[in-house]
């Protein structure tokens, strides 16, 4: 792997007595997809926090898209996009005043705005729409906008938080497309999905249990090392195994 | 009327969207009868019709046998109904919330028990713990015993899988087995398709409509498309190559390898010749059973 884009070693959050995150330490390569699984409860979305800059880790270091964990959090938020299914656009903005919006939440210049508005619009085809509110699109246009929105920065990395809950089969798959032509240009995509199907598609996936990083590796490796015919099934093997829940 | 579930030409709008469509279909007695079908689909909206919350714009309903206009007093005494939102009391403890719905339908709480005993002994340990300090587990099974605590004939549960990780997912459906060993009709609402093999008779939608009834093996039957897996090292690389190839008329993700739907006289062999010729190596492809997924994907696309 060349320089890893994240690198966390023995990263661990605790509340009170409870250790949410326990020593967890992995590396992401620059242009992977990065599936992070685990049951509900897992420590996962503690996890992710802690990679997105958003708390501190009780101990243990890493760096985030080239920023200190401990030192540079603020810094973090800037270098790297954020995108979950329940909250990422707003409905009642149109799909250009959301695109302003983000633009001007990530600290771009007006002009550059309005340059990359235009760049995102004619990419996606939405020309037509780009004064429709968000609201009234169709579900998988809304995806490609959150995805956009959520890379107008250009970060080299981002975090897709269960980016494809509760959408339709059709759509899902269309979005994993997104995903793929997002790695094939260089962008990394750390991703966390109940869909066990989207862990085969993945160019290495993480299960955390109980605060801990159990497997670790290329479905096609985890499915060698567990002698499970599909992603699904080293899930389960992994995950029954829980002694805790949310 | 043998139906717990009866529903014909069910329509709602909400101002110019038409959130439920021209809906029929029929809920046996004693059946697990799934709806499945993504967000947006109308599954909320003919919930809330069926538990007389909403009041439909077309077509009628009954739920064991009552009408859900003229009937809606003895509906709501005869069905438990578990939304999609946490909706118990945060700052009653467990044991608090299933009195007060004990005492909301008047029956006695211990009377009723054995019924939920095999939910609630699990969270049981915790009962003097306010609900609002539950896991998400905890509180889903908390609904469920507030939802059957007055013995309801016909059970309603919106998406009480969603957000779940696999394995509680599967923990869930085991109990709703269960439950339906007791004689309980149930309607549950999933996104998840693989869960569709968990019921007995599905009904897939989407935007309102419903794309087909049937038990799921029927469904799956149903699908008469010459369909196969293709895998290979490079997986993007050989979806977008296979789409440009003769005789296929659709190639998308589906988990370790693509389903790829043919025409008649489709010729895998051939496929493999040109897609070696385009530099692909190690691929490799098979006839496959269809899924649900399948299924539906097809049937949107016919709308």
């Amino acid at each position: 792997m060349s320089k890893p884009i994240l690198s966390v070693r023995e990263l661990t959050k605790r509340f009170g007595t409870f250790t949410a995150v326990d020593r967890i330490s992995f590396d992401v390569g620059r242009g992977e997809i990065f599936g992070f699984l685990g049951a509900n409860g897992a420590g996962k979305t503690t996890a992710m926090r802690m990679l997105c800059g958003l708390s501190l880790p009780t101990s243990g270091r890493g760096t985030v898209a080239g920023c200190d964990i401990l030192r540079e959090s603020e810094a973090i938020k800037r270098h790297i996009g954020y995108m979950s299914q329940r909250f990422s656009l707003y409905d009642d903005l149109t799909v250009l005043e959301n695109i302003r919006l983000y633009g001007g939440i990530y600290g771009l210049r007006r002009r550059e705005i309005l340059r990359r508005a235009v760049e995102v619009l004619r990419r996606l085809d939405f020309g037509s729409e780009r004064n429709t509110s968000v609201g009234a699109l169709p579900l998988g246009w809304k995806q490609k906008l959150a995805f956009s929105v959520a890379t107008l920065h250009r970060p080299e990395l981002v975090f897709l938080d269960e980016p494809t809950g509760g959408v339709d089969p059709l759509t899902r798959r269309q979005f994993w497309e997104l995903i793929y032509e997002a790695a094939a240009g260089g962008t990394t995509l750390f991703v966390t999905t109940h869909y066990m199907d989207e862990a085969e598609y993945c160019s290495r996936v993480s299960i955390m249990v109980d605060g801990r990083i159990c497997a670790l590796g290329a479905p096609a490796e985890l499915k060698r090392e567990f002698g499970a015919a599909s992603m699904d099934e080293v899930f389960r093997l992994l995950a029954r195994g829980a002694k805790r829940s949310e | 009327m043998d139906a717990a579930i009866k529903v014909q030409g069910l329509t709602k709008r909400y101002g110019t969207l038409t959130a439920l469509d021209d809906v029929s279909f029929e809920v046996r007695r004693g059946e697990l009868f799934g709806l499945i079908g993504p967000d947006g689909a109308g599954k909320t909206t003919l919930f809330r019709l069926l538990t007389t919350l909403l009041t439909p714009d077309a077509g009628s309903a009954s739920v064991d046998g009552l009408d859900i206009v003229a009937d809606y007093r003895a509906i709501r005494r005869r069905v438990g109904y578990m939304p999609g939102r946490f909706s118990l009391y945060a700052d009653l403890t467990v044991a608090e919330n299933l009195d007060f719905f004990a005492a909301l339908f008047g029956v006695d709480a211990a009377a009723n028990y054995e019924l939920i005993a095999p939910v609630y002994r699990q969270i049981e340990p915790f009962r003097t713990r306010r609900a609002g300090n539950l896991s998400g587990g905890m509180k889903q099974k908390l609904a469920l015993c507030c939802a059957l605590i007055h013995r309801p004939s016909v059970l309603f549960l919106d998406e009480p899988t969603t957000g779940v990780d696999a394995v509680s997912r599967s923990e869930f459906w085991e109990m709703l087995a269960g439950l339906k060993e007791r004689g309980i009709s149930m309607l549950v609402s999933t996104p998840y398709m693989d869960e569709a093999r968990r019921c007995d008779r599905i009904a897939l939608c989407d935007k309102g409509r419903l794309l087909g009834v049937d038990t799921p093996q029927e469904l799956v039957r149903s699908f008469d498309d010459p369909l196969y897996a293709l895998t290979g090292p490079d997986l993007y690389g050989l979806l977008t190559a296979a789409r440009r190839q003769p005789g296929v008329r659709e190639c998308y993700p589906f988990g370790a390898a693509h389903h790829l739907v043919a025409e008649r006289g489709f010729d895998p062999d051939g496929l493999l010749r040109a897609l070696s010729a385009e530099g692909f190596t190690g691929v490799s492809i098979r006839p496959v059973a269809a899924d649900i997924e399948d299924v539906f994907i097809k049937r949107m696309g016919h709308e």
